[in-house]
C-alpha cells in the first residue's frame, strides 16, 4: 500500500490550531458564529470572526464512534428516530459537552444558517438560538428545479446585502469591503485546489479514494477563505502529483474504479476502505466532497459577493434530481469507474430521497448501482453482515462483467 | 481445462463441496464432477461454524463419501466467513444464480427470499448476474416475516402455503414491518376475519414487497424462485398473480445456494 499522504499530520496540526483558536477566541478579543456546511462563510472571514461547524464536529463524532450513543440521548429528550443524527449529536453535545474536542464545542456567539443543504437545518438552528440566545441569520436559497432564475437572484443577493449587515449589527464594525476582495479570491483559490486534487483521481492507479478525499475536504469546509487553506491543498496536490508521476496508487493494485454517493459512513471508514480494497477496488472519487467545488464556474473572483448568492444556491443538495444525476454521470466517464455505490443514509433526506431514480437513470448506462443503507453517524443503523454481502455480491457481479 | 481435472481425468472421481450456511439453515451439496451426488440440510442454530462441521459429517455419511475425496470446497450464506476450512468463500447472489441456471437454464430472473434477507437476480444470457437487488434492512419481505406470520396463525410453515391457497378474499395487511404487521393480524383475528384469508393477506403483504424489488431491477422472464420459501406454494401463487407472469421452481430450490457453491468449487 502507498505510503500515508504527509499532508495528513500538517492537516490535524491546522484543525487542532484551528479548535484552539475558537476555545480561546474570547481572550483574542474574536467573536464565534456556528455556520452551517453549506452557508456563506467568506464574509465571516473578512470579518475576523470564527466560523464553527457542528456538522464537521458531527462528522468528527461519527469518526470516534460517539453518534450512537449521542443519538440515543437526544432521542431521550423527546427528538424522533428519524431527525438527522448531525442535530441530534450537536443537541447532545451541547448539553453534555462530551466530545472529541475538549470542552465540546465554543458557544456561539450568533449562528448563520443557510438551508441550500436541506430544511432540518432551519429547526436545528432555530433551536440552538434559543438555547444560546443569540441570533440567527438564515440564508435562504430556492431550490433549482430546472434553471436558476433572474429572481431567484435578486432575492438571494438581497439577502447577501442583509447578511452583511446582520453582521455589521452584532459586531459593531464596519464591513471590511477590502478584505472581502482578498477572502474571496482566497476561496476561489482554494476550490481551483481542491478540485485539482479530486482531479488526479482520474489518474490510473488512482492516488487518492474517496476515504481520503473525506479526511482532506475538512479544511475546504471550515476554513475556505485563508490563507492556509491554499497552501496546505498546494502541498497535497504536489504529493499526489508526485504519485501519478510515479503511477503509486492508493490501493494495492487497483483493478476496479467505483464512485460513492452521499456523505461517508464516518464510523466505518476503515471497515468499508479495507472492504472494498480487499477486491482490489478503490472508490476513487465521491459526490460528497466534490460539492465544495461543483459551483466554482458562477463565481467572479472580481465580484465574489454579488455572485455567491448564485453559487451558494446551485450546489449538488439544492438542484433537481435530474441535474444530481447529470452530475454522477460526468464523474462515472471523467473518473472511468465500474460501478457506483450509493450510500442510503438515513440522516440525510435531500441526500438520500431520488436515489433510486438516481439508481434506474445510472443503470440505463449499464453501470452496476450498490445501495448500502446506514447513517453518517449513527452506528446502529448499521449491519455489518448485510452491507457485507452487498459489497462481496457487487463486487463479484463487476468482476464477472469485466471477463 | 484446468490442470488438477486432467490430472484427474483417469479413475479418480472429482467431488467438490457446497456449503449455504443461511441464517436459519445450513445446506450441502456435494457433486461427483458435473452431477449432484447427494445433498443435505440441518437448521443452524446458533453456531454456524458448528452447524457446517454437523451438516457436513451427516452428508459424508448419507453419500458414504470420505472427507478426504472432496478437492474443493466453497462456502456462501451469512455464515460463510466462519467456515476456515472452506478454499473459498462466495456471496449468495452468485451462487443461487450459479444453481438456478444448471437447474433451470432457460431462468432470467431469480427470486430469493431468505431467512434474513431477500433478493432478486437477473441473469445475462450466459447465466451470469448482470444485476441484483436486496431487501434494505429491515426484516420485511424475509423468510423470517413469514415465520412469525406462520407461528401467529399457528399453522406449521410447510402448511401455511397452502393454507393461503384456500382463502377466498385476502385480508388487507397494510404494514410492512413485521412486528406491527403482526398486531395487525391480531387484531383481524378479533375482528373474526377467517384464518385463510388473512393468511391469504400475508402471502399478497410479503409478495409486494418482493414485486416492487422485482420491478426495480427490471424483470426479464422467465421468472424462478430459489431458497427454501420457494417450497411455499402461496408465495409462489401471490407472485404470481401480482407480477403477470409464470413464476417456475424446483424441488431443489432450496439447495440453489450449495448447489452453485459446489459448481462454483469445479471451476
Amino acid at each position: 500500500m502507498a505510503d500515508r499522504l504527509k499532508a495528513t499530520k500538517r492537516m490535524k496540526r491546522i484543525m487542532r490550531r484551528y479548535y484552539t483558536e475558537a476555545k480561546y477566541a474570547r481572550l483574542l478579543g474574536k467573536k464565534i458564529a456556528w455556520i452551517t456546511s453549506g452557508g456563506p462563510v467568506e464574509p465571516l472571514i473578512a470579518m475576523n470572526i470564527i466560523p464553527i461547524y457542528p456538522e464537521n464536529h458531527g462528522a468528527m463524532i461519527g469518526a470516534t464512534k460517539l453518534g450512537g450513543k449521542m443519538s440515543e440521548y437526544a432521542e431521550g429528550l423527546g427528538y424522533s428516530q428519524d431527525v438527522c443524527s448531525y442535530v441530534k449529536d450537536d443537541i447532545t453535545s451541547s448539553i453534555t459537552k462530551e466530545s472529541p474536542v475538549p470542552g465540546g464545542l465554543p458557544e456561539p456567539d450568533m449562528l448563520i444558517c443557510s438551508n441550500n443543504i436541506c430544511g432540518t437545518v432551519l429547526k436545528w438552528y432555530e433551536i440552538q438560538a434559543r438555547k444560546f440566545n443569540v441570533p440567527l441569520f438564515i440564508y435562504d436559497t430556492p431550490f433549482v428545479h430546472t434553471e436558476f432564475t433572474e429572481e431567484a437572484r435578486e432575492y438571494v443577493n438581497a439577502q447577501t446585502k442583509e447578511y452583511i449587515r446582520f453582521l455589521e449589527k452584532h459586531t459593531g464594525k464596519k464591513f471590511n469591503y477590502k478584505k472581502m476582495n482578498k477572502v474571496g479570491r482566497l476561496s476561489l483559490e482554494s476550490m481551483r485546489l481542491w478540485k485539482a486534487v479530486l482531479d488526479t483521481a482520474a489518474h490510473k492507479p488512482s492516488p487518492l479514494t474517496a476515504f481520503d478525499a473525506f479526511f482532506h475536504l475538512a479544511l475546504i469546509v471550515t476554513l475556505r477563505g485563508k490563507k492556509v487553506v491554499v497552501r496546505y491543498y498546494k502541498s497535497l496536490l504536489k504529493e499526489l502529483e508526485e504519485r501519478t508521476a510515479h503511477d503509486i496508487g492508493a490501493v494495492d493494485n487497483e483493478k476496479y474504479r467505483l464512485l460513492w454517493d452521499n456523505l461517508p459512513i464516518w464510523f466505518r471508514m476503515r471497515w468499508l476502505s479495507d472492504k472494498f480494497a480487499s477486491h482490489q477496488a478503490a472508490l476513487v472519487a465521491d459526490t460528497y466532497t466534490q460539492a465544495w467545488c461543483g459551483v466554482i464556474d458562477f463565481i467572479d473572483e472580481n465580484d465574489f459577493l454579488g455572485t455567491m448568492g448564485e453559487a451558494y444556491t446551485r450546489i449538488h443538495l439544492n438542484v433537481g434530481v435530474d441535474q444530481m444525476a447529470d452530475t454522477i454521470k460526468t464523474f462515472i466517464k471523467q473518473y472511468d469507474v465500474d460501478g457506483l455505490v450509493m450510500h442510503s443514509n438515513r440522516s440525510c433526506k435531500p441526500y438520500s430521497f431520488g436515489q433510486y431514480d438516481i439508481q434506474r437513470l445510472i443503470q440505463e448506462m449499464d453501470i452496476p448501482v450498490l445501495m448500502i443503507e446506514a447513517d453518517m453517524t449513527d452506528d446502529r443503523k448499521f449491519s455489518e453482515s448485510q452491507a457485507e454481502t452487498r459489497i462481496d455480491a457487487f463486487m463479484e457481479v463487476i468482476k464477472q462483467r469485466r471477463k | 481445462m484446468h490442470l488438477w481435472k486432467l490430472l484427474n481425468k483417469g479413475g479418480n472421481k472429482m467431488f467438490t463441496l457446497g456449503l449455504d450456511i443461511g441464517s436459519l439453515t445450513a445446506k450441502g451439496v456435494l457433486m461427483k464432477d458435473d452431477k449432484l451426488f447427494e445433498k443435505h440440510l440441518i437448521p443452524v442454530g446458533y453456531n454456524s461454524k458448528k452447524a457446517a462441521l454437523l451438516l457436513m459429517d451427516e452428508l459424508f455419511e448419507k453419500a458414504k463419501v470420505k472427507q478426504s475425496a472432496i478437492q474443493k470446497t466453497v462456502a456462501t450464506g451469512y455464515g460463510r466467513n466462519n467456515i476456515d476450512f472452506a478454499d473459498k468463500t462466495v456471496s449468495e447472489i452468485i451462487c443461487h444464480g450459479r444453481g438456478i441456471h444448471f437447474l433451470l437454464p432457460e431462468i432470467r430472473t431469480i427470486i430469493d427470499i431468505g431467512g434474513q434477507d431477500s433478493k432478486v437476480i437477473v441473469l445475462d444470457d450466459g447465466g451470469n448476474v448482470a444485476n441484483f437487488v436486496m431487501n434494505d434492512k429491515c426484516a420485511a419481505g424475509t423468510g423470517r416475516f413469514l415465520d412469525v406470520m406462520a407461528r401467529a396463525m399457528e399453522t406449521e410453515i410447510q402448511y401455511f402455503g397452502e393454507l393461503a391457497l384456500r382463502g377466498k378474499n385476502p385480508s388487507k395487511i397494510s404494514s410492512v414491518c413485521t412486528v406491527f404487521a403482526e398486531s395487525e393480524i391480531i387484531s383481524l383475528v378479533a375482528k373474526g376475519e377467517n384464518r385463510e384469508d388473512i393468511t391469504s393477506g400475508i402471502h399478497l403483504s410479503i409478495a409486494r414487497r418482493i414485486v416492487s424489488m422485482v420491478k426495480r431491477v427490471g424483470m426479464k422472464p422467465p421468472v424462478a424462485m430459489s431458497g427454501g420459501v420457494a417450497l411455499n406454494v402461496g408465495v409462489i401463487d401471490s407472485l404470481q398473480k401480482l407480477l403477470e407472469t409464470p413464476v417456475t421452481t424446483t424441488p431443489l430450490a432450496q439447495y440453489g445456494g450449495a448447489l452453485g457453491a459446489a459448481l462454483l468449487a469445479q471451476e
